[in-house]
């Protein structure tokens, strides 16, 4: 039993980062109908940033304490993050979206930007890969048998807030229905006279904003960062997102634990080798059965 | 403008054609190393210790060969540390650069099949650092520096048996890894055959996870006195954290994988206390060995790793093997079987990871020695087994 409820709680942090960046995936995708491939490495982007904003608190010229220093660290990822997002939308997707490109031509774009910052990392802090510094001080405890951390809390608690917290704006809010009108008709929207450039930035800094939290919590979960942590875990999200319904937040949360979940099953009781076989098998037949995903609408026209 | 991109084509080739052409006088050598990807620390050991053995020889004016002097070229070519990319290097460099003999790859996860391209293309190769046994394995051609995990495997079971008092036994090993997956089985073998007890969690994972909760969480129920991890310096910088997070306080063991500085950078104080078997000791080190760890020391601020060492000697054995050949042939066909014969003509050689004898299948047979990572991370002789 110790054995089981142990393996859950694996499985809730490992899910929790699919789900943080399957949210990013979803948001972009619900307003723009645009598959940001770049997000994976948006979340990368995140890590290192997170890695040089807390180095910069802890040196010599600030000399923060650790815990002081993450308070300070996680806004200022996010910030920082979001730039980046909002960057991309600028001077990639946005060129082409004016010219009226088809939208099959921006998803090769994201591809392309992705791999941008994959590559001008490597070739700026080269292959060696950097360690990330303790912000809060580990306590582990045993309840019963079953260990946790407080990092591991953390993880989880803040995955389920930010889904909270994007459901009510994109539901309750005058901008999340702006932006599920420009989802709705993008051509009749910007007639209502609803800025439709600002809307899209502001769901760039959202999902960007959140990705770098994911990036900062994942550096401070496996402390070891390399130029392509993002793009495997990015890919998996993607397909999390898409096996939950993408476009839809709930199905991002949901199928990011579903991903988290199968993967953790599959290792314990099988060797880890079948472990994306499984995986994706079972991905598969969910699609097959329902090929929107499990909580996505059908759409007339999809990438 | 039609003109001119003529002009630069013309130009071009007329470079890579006279570029062989002006290269008569030179030895050229070939390092298939990765210099990017997992393991870039082990690449750029490897190359170190590379430009500090050329500027040696061309420093001299050059290797005698038969009376002759030669100057050396070396062609360094990133793997990538990945098993396809070795493949790509190795031809790159045999058949772009007609270099007469390549040092390396580095790790038996490409040294096994860039050796078999080698092989196959009937050019010399020496890996340093592979202690796969199918590395060399039926290949004539091929050569290695480093001792083999059939004598690495019964080195760390003794110890831990000794060390730790241990009975049972767990490994966590890189199912995609030759040289993880290989080692994790011979231990296994060797641990049984000891008749301790039995090995009660045989765990695998893949090269790019990053989280190993569900594999740490079975070995940790199956409770075990320590836990063998044969696995990249940056993957132990993560599974041992996790596995103490989970609730574990026993002791870790691991291998020659294990050296390098950004072990410590990585994993910290995490990694204290533990234990790997390797090929040779920096701290305490005497003779030959200190004045090449000087060197380096001085030339790049840091301690040489034991894959810098292997290269140093790899390069080593090959210049002796370019000796036994006797004469530089301007063919680089003949020049490759001439060297290969002059490495197969080696029977013993004194090097700075220890002196080694060589058996029927080109493998060195040399002690291996165990460490310690002391308090203040650094890497400390315990003790020494020799075959």
């Amino acid at each position: 039993m110790d054995f089981i409820i142990q393996n859950i709680l694996n499985a809730l942090q490992w899910g929790s980062f699919y789900a943080l960046i399957a949210l990013g995936y979803t948001l972009v995708y619900g307003v723009l109908r645009l598959i940001n491939f770049a997000h994976g490495d948006i979340f990368m982007v995140g890590a290192y940033i997170s890695f040089f904003v807390a180095g910069f608190l802890l040196g010599p010229i600030v000399g923060l304490s650790p815990a002081m220093t993450f308070v300070v660290t996680v806004p200022l990822t996010m910030f920082l993050t979001s730039l980046v997002g909002v960057t991309l939308e600028r001077i990639a997707y946005r060129p082409l979206r004016r010219k009226g490109a088809h939208r099959l031509y921006v998803v090769i774009t994201a591809l392309m930007c992705g791999l941008i910052l994959e590559y001008s990392n490597l070739a700026v802090l080269g292959a060696s890969r950097l360690k990330f510094p303790e912000l809060i001080e580990k306590q582990i405890w045993n309840i019963g048998g079953i260990t946790l951390t407080n990092l591991k809390v953390l993880v989880i608690v803040t995955a389920i807030l930010v889904f909270l917290f994007l459901q009510w704006v994109v539901i309750k809010t005058r901008v999340g229905m702006a932006m599920r009108a420009i989802s709705y008709d993008k051509f009749a929207i910007p007639l209502m006279g609803i800025p439709i450039d600002t809307i899209i930035v502001f769901t760039f800094v959202l999902g960007s904003g959140f990705a770098g939290l994911a990036g900062l919590l994942f550096a401070m979960s496996y402390p070891v960062l390399e130029p392509f942590m993002g793009m495997l875990i990015g890919w998996k999200a993607f397909i999390a997102a898409v096996v939950g319904g993408i476009g839809d937040i709930k199905g991002a949360f949901v199928g990011g634990f579903l991903l988290g979940f199968i993967e953790v099953g599959v290792v314990t009781v099988f060797p880890s080798t079948y472990r994306d076989l499984f995986a994706f098998t079972i991905l598969l037949i969910i699609l097959w059965m329902k090929p929107t995903g499990l909580f996505g609408m059908p759409q007339s026209t999809k990438i | 403008m039609k003109r001119l991109l003529t002009a630069l084509f013309i130009t071009c080739l007329a470079i890579m054609l006279a570029v062989p052409a002006m290269a008569a006088n030179t030895i050229k050598i070939g390092f298939n190393i990765p210099l990017t990807g997992d393991i870039p620390e082990v690449g750029e050991g490897s190359k170190n210790a590379a430009e500090m053995y050329l500027a040696d020889i061309n420093g001299a004016g050059g290797l005698d060969v038969g009376g002759k002097k030669y100057m050396l070229e070396f062609i360094y070519m990133d793997n990538e540390a990945k098993a396809e990319s070795a493949v790509n290097a190795a031809l790159k460099l045999i058949e772009q650069e007609e270099v007469v003999a390549i040092i390396g790859p580095n790790s038996s996860k490409q040294a096994v099949p860039a050796g078999g391209t080698c092989n196959d293309n009937r050019v010399p190769m020496i890996s340093p650092w592979s202690t796969n046994p199918d590395t060399t394995k039926d290949r004539p051609w091929v050569f290695r520096a480093a001792f083999l995990d059939p004598f690495q495997g019964p080195v760390v079971a003794d110890f831990a048996a000794k060390k730790f008092g241990a009975k049972t036994a767990a490994v966590l090993f890189d199912i995609s890894n030759d040289y993880s997956k290989g080692l994790a089985e011979i231990f296994k073998s060797s641990w049984e055959a000891k008749g301790l007890g039995p090995v009660v969690a045989f765990e695998s994972h893949g090269t790019k996870d990053q989280d190993f909760s569900a594999q740490l969480t079975s070995i940790i129920a199956a409770k075990p006195d320590f836990i063998f991890v044969p696995d990249n310096y940056n993957q132990v910088a993560l599974i041992i954290p996790q596995a103490r997070d989970l609730g574990y306080k026993g002791p870790f063991m691991g291998s020659d994988s294990w050296g390098t500085p950004d072990l410590i950078k990585l994993c910290g104080e995490q990694c204290f206390g533990q234990y790997f078997s390797t090929h040779y000791a920096a701290a305490g080190a005497k003779g030959a060995t200190k004045v090449f760890i000087d060197r380096y020391m001085e030339k790049y601020g840091s301690e040489p790793a034991d894959y810098a060492a292997l290269t140093w000697d790899s390069i080593g054995l090959l210049v002796e093997g370019i000796k036994n050949a006797g004469k530089v042939e301007s063919s680089p066909r003949k020049m490759r079987q001439a060297i290969r014969d002059g490495l197969a003509a080696i029977k013993s050689f004194d090097g700075i990871t220890g002196s080694s004898k060589f058996d029927a299948q080109g493998d060195p047979i040399k002690c291996a020695v165990v460490v310690n990572i002391s308090d203040t991370g650094k890497f400390v002789f315990e003790q020494s087994v020799c075959p």
